[in-house]
């Protein structure tokens, strides 16, 4: 047996994004031992890449708003099949949340009297983010960072999990492989958080970082907890299609709120043509009024660019595949146009977008000050994932916790942008102090010698096998996710890729990797497409369950709402013989409060 | 497209040497997608380290022909190819294998900086009020993504490896960021002296030069940081005149 280290931690946090360093620093406040784990350097998680900003109601900029406004936005974003006691607790706390960042050193934008500046956003009736120019994600998480280190943390870096280790109907542990010497470790804990974010790379064309292959929530699956929502993935309308090797690359909605516009080969503003029905008292129908709206013109309604997500990067594949795409296969988005209404447009553009505007000029060789871009949708971001108990944050499975994107329930069918980073924060907190809460009160249960013998033969299978090439089945599950089971979907796309799923479990049990067990990506990748095809066959069963169009989720063969399928979330558990159950479970009623406060709000 | 030969250091502590690969060059590559391509292709475990492939997390640093950059954000065609294309670890790290060093030496450091201490709320709502034009500077250094290429080519620590006496431009430009924090209460100076070792800086600016996020590190940190330094630890007038200004408080 190989040999392998063990370390004890009362509490045991896997993921240092910005919901595991939450979770990490209410655990270790509330007295008790944490280990933190996570397969990157600290500081370097995905949540790094978030640019907009963090959804609460300070009501800085506008007095109206409050948590009952938030609450209502979050609701009818998600079409009401968000957890509403979820979505009320993130609405209620996510003020707080953000004012604590900035005791623990964070600096935010200013309005000019000194406080917290906010901005507009899709979805939210008031301006809400607060934010620090396009980085907000990083102030956030080198914040965490910074705070969480003086914690007494201990804190393992580049460690991957593979799998959860339980005693009855509990986690007790994790076994894990460190990245440099590729050595085993068996952490043991009282209680478990998984805060190990999304899973854009099982896509072709993504916004998301290397990290994101949905491991956690497989890690969750694989150890008997439920899943929901799966099908609910949301696509980027703007993401970079040219060249190919940023392709997927994100493009802020801010451009479109600066007064950038979409246009098709034809040079027709193709966002005009298909305005729903729901949405048409808020849009405007002429060029001239929309771009008012985005110069802050108060009675100007909306252009339909800034139409909900799914429904702009719907019509952008509809241009694209009637033959009205731009040369790389995208549209255009033009920024650069508004030099016809502005003086000085160019150093406009470059002061209010900086980022963008240097993001095409190094990887693009574009100035958007004077050339439109070429946009596309994109993967980002899953609302689906491990289902929670709202207050606990507690999975299906004593002792074993989940939080930030890999947990679900708050978003429903469509996240607002900016309630992510809130969401890390809100419920990362709430994890933290009920794992903790958990540990106090349960006694630690030794992980059995048989169990890591298990666990560290399966780890070790890649080196004795062959000859797929893990690389090139990763790459294959990629272009049949983003074809078969990406923006638009149907009844026979969904099978069809389900039985590729099937194909790529049969070849991935072949995929083997050379070399040595220090710092071994072929090695890595072998472990992780167990992971990436459990999520992706969670995604395409639960997808061809919802049998309607909602949200994120879009069926050719099914383009309406459904009344029956309003009322219920699917959920996605593996049974006793290993196969994938999926069901569908009634929504809970809403509390009555509740119910009137969005209808007060409509 | 084009082939194009990348020498790419492969080896541990123990040693190695650069080995050649080819691969085809296509329209917009960075040298990421490069050492992607070819990990794939011919050495699934050549090992490199990357997150966002975006310049935002500050993971992929490494030596391109010499100099230090983000491989994310180094694209081919600014490169010449003509000639093999050297890629090679940052050395002012000890090597774990191919192109990943182990930078938790930067993390330890860091660890030992005196935290943020904010000023007790000065308002009814419990928060405090900071006005733009007064966190612009520290915004520049908090812009930082700890790709720790000012430290791989500071001199102090490539060439004389002080890692034990020299914090390094990175942790300069964070003692800054607290330092000059309008809420920030702590004292940082002594610190900065001594183990900091702010004095091994000899301002040659190199780190300026190589940090992908532009923060003028020289200028406004290290040289702001120095000069309060020499005012409280070396200038006699300036300790006299700080006493009196005590005593009228
Ligand atoms: C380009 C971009 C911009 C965005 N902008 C915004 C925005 O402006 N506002 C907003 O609200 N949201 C935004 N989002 C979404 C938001 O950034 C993410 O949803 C959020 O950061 C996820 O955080 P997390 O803490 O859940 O996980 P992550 O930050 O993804 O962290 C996951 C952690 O888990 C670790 N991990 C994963 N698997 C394992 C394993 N098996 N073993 C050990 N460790 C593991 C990783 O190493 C990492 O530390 C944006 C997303 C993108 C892509
Ligand atoms: S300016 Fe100072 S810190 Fe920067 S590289 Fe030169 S010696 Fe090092
Ligand atoms: S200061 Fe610049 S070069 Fe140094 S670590 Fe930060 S981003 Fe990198
Ligand atoms: S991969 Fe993140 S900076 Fe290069």
């Amino acid at each position: 047996m190989d040999r392998y280290e063990k370390y004890e931690h009362d509490v045991l946090i896997i993921g240092t994004g910005g919901a595991g360093l939450r979770a990490a620093i209410e655990a270790s406040a509330a007295g008790v031992s944490v280990g933190v784990v996570c397969r990157s350097l600290l500081g370097k998680a995905h949540t790094v890449m978030a640019e907009g900003g963090v959804a609460a109601s300070l009501a800085n900029v506008d007095e109206r708003d409050g948590w009952k406004v938030h609450f209502t936005d979050t609701m009818r974003g998600g079409q009401y099949l968000n957890n509403w006691r979820m979505a009320e607790l993130h609405a209620r706390e996510s003020p707080d949340r953000v004012r604590e960042l900035e005791a623990w050193g964070a600096l935010f934008d200013r309005t000019k009297d000194g406080r917290i500046l906010q901005r507009n956003f899709g979805g939210h009736k008031y301006p809400r983010l607060a934010h620090v120019g396009d980085r907000t994600g990083l102030e956030m998480i080198r914040t965490l960072q910074d705070h969480g280190i003086h914690q007494g943390l201990s804190i393992y870096q580049e460690c991957t999990i593979t799998a959860l280790i339980k005693n009855e109907d509990r986690v007790i542990g994790a076994f894990a492989y460190d990245r440099e010497k590729g050595k085993f470790k068996v952490f043991q804990a009282k209680s478990v958080v998984l805060s190990t974010g999304g899973m854009g790379r099982i896509y072709k064309i993504t916004s998301n970082s290397w990290d994101c292959t949905g491991s956690g929530i497989s890690l969750a699956y694989h150890a008997g907890a439920e899943l929901i929502d799966m099908e609910f993935v949301q696509f980027h309308p703007t993401g970079m299609v040219w060249p190919p090797s940023v392709r997927g690359l994100l493009i802020t909605e801010g451009v479109r709120g600066e007064g950038g516009v979409l246009r098709n080969s034809e040079n027709s503003r193709f966002m005009f043509n298909d305005i729903p029905d729901l949405y048409r008292n808020q849009t405007s129908d002429n060029e001239d009024e929309g771009w008012r709206y985005t110069q802050g013109d108060r009675e100007a309604k909306r252009p339909p660019e800034l139409l909900t997500r799914d429904h702009v990067a719907r019509c952008i594949v509809r241009e694209v595949k009637e033959g009205r795409g731009s040369p790389h296969g995208g549209v255009f988005l033009d920024i650069a146009w508004i030099k016809d209404k502005i003086p000085n447009a160019a150093a406009h553009i470059k002061r209010k977008l900086p980022s963008m505007y240097h993001q095409f000029k190094e990887l693009a060789n574009i100035d958007i000050t004077r050339e439109p871009m070429e946009v596309g949708p994109t993967t980002h971001y899953i609302m689906g994932g491990i289902r929670v108990d709202a207050d606990t944050q507690m999975t299906s499975i004593n002792g074993l916790f989940a939080a930030g994107e890999c947990a679900a329930g708050l978003h429903g069918a469509n996240r607002l942008g900016g309630n992510s980073l809130s969401d890390l924060l809100v419920f990362g907190k709430r994890a933290g102090e009920y794992a903790a809460g958990f540990a106090r009160e349960n006694e630690m249960v030794q992980v059995q010698e048989h169990q890591v013998e298990e666990l560290a033969a399966e780890a070790l299978a890649p080196f004795e096998k062959g000859p797929e090439n893990p690389f090139q089945i990763q790459g294959d599950l990629q272009v049949m996710m983003q074809d078969l089971v990406g923006i638009i979907r149907s009844e026979s796309g969904l099978s069809k890729a389900l039985e590729g799923i099937g194909k790529l479990w049969e070849r991935a049990k072949n995929a083997g990797s050379g070399g040595n067990r220090s710092y071994n990506p072929g090695w890595h990748t072998a472990l992780e497409l167990k992971h990436m095809l459990t999520v992706a066959e969670a995604i395409a069963r639960a997808a061809k369950e919802r049998q309607e169009s909602r949200g994120g989720h879009y069926r050719e063969d099914y383009t309406g709402k459904s009344e029956a399928f309003g009322q219920v979330n699917i959920t996605v558990r593996k049974q006793e013989n290993g196969t994938m159950n999926v069901e569908q479970i009634p929504i809970k009623p809403i509390r009555d409060d509740l119910m009137q406060t969005i209808q007060e709000m409509k | 497209m084009a082939t194009v030969t990348f020498n790419i250091w492969r080896g541990d502590h123990e040693g190695g040497k650069l080995e050649p690969y080819n691969t085809e060059i296509s329209e917009g590559m960075v040298v990421l997608d490069a050492v992607h391509q070819i990990q794939a292709e011919h050495a699934n475990d050549l090992a490199v380290r990357w997150n966002c492939k975006a310049g935002k997390c500050g993971s992929c640093s490494a030596e391109i022909n010499g100099r230090p950059k983000l491989m994310c954000m180094t694209r081919m065609s600014d490169m010449p190819t003509d000639k093999p294309v050297k890629v090679e670890p940052m050395k002012a790290f000890p090597l774990i294998k191919d192109l990943v060093t182990d930078v938790s030496w930067n993390y330890r450091v860091k660890q030992k900086i005196k935290k943020f201490k904010p000023r007790p709320p000065d308002h009814e709502d419990g928060t405090w009020r900071m006005f733009q034009a007064d966190i612009d500077r520290v915004q520049e250094f908090r812009k930082c993504i700890e790709c720790f290429l000012c430290q791989d080519v500071c001199h102090v620590l490539r060439e004389h490896q002080l890692h034990d006496t020299f914090i390094g431009p990175r942790q300069m430009v964070f003692n800054a960021a607290l330092e000059m924090h309008p809420l920030d209460t702590e004292d940082r100076l002594k610190n900065l002296k001594e183990e900091g070792g702010i004095g091994f800086c000899n301002i040659t600016k190199c780190c300026t030069t190589v940090c992908p996020e532009s923060i003028t590190i020289t200028d406004n940190a290290i040289i702001p940081l120095k000069e309060r330094v020499a005012d409280r630890f070396y200038d006699p007038l300036k300790k006299l005149f700080r006493l009196f200004k005590k005593n009228e408080k």
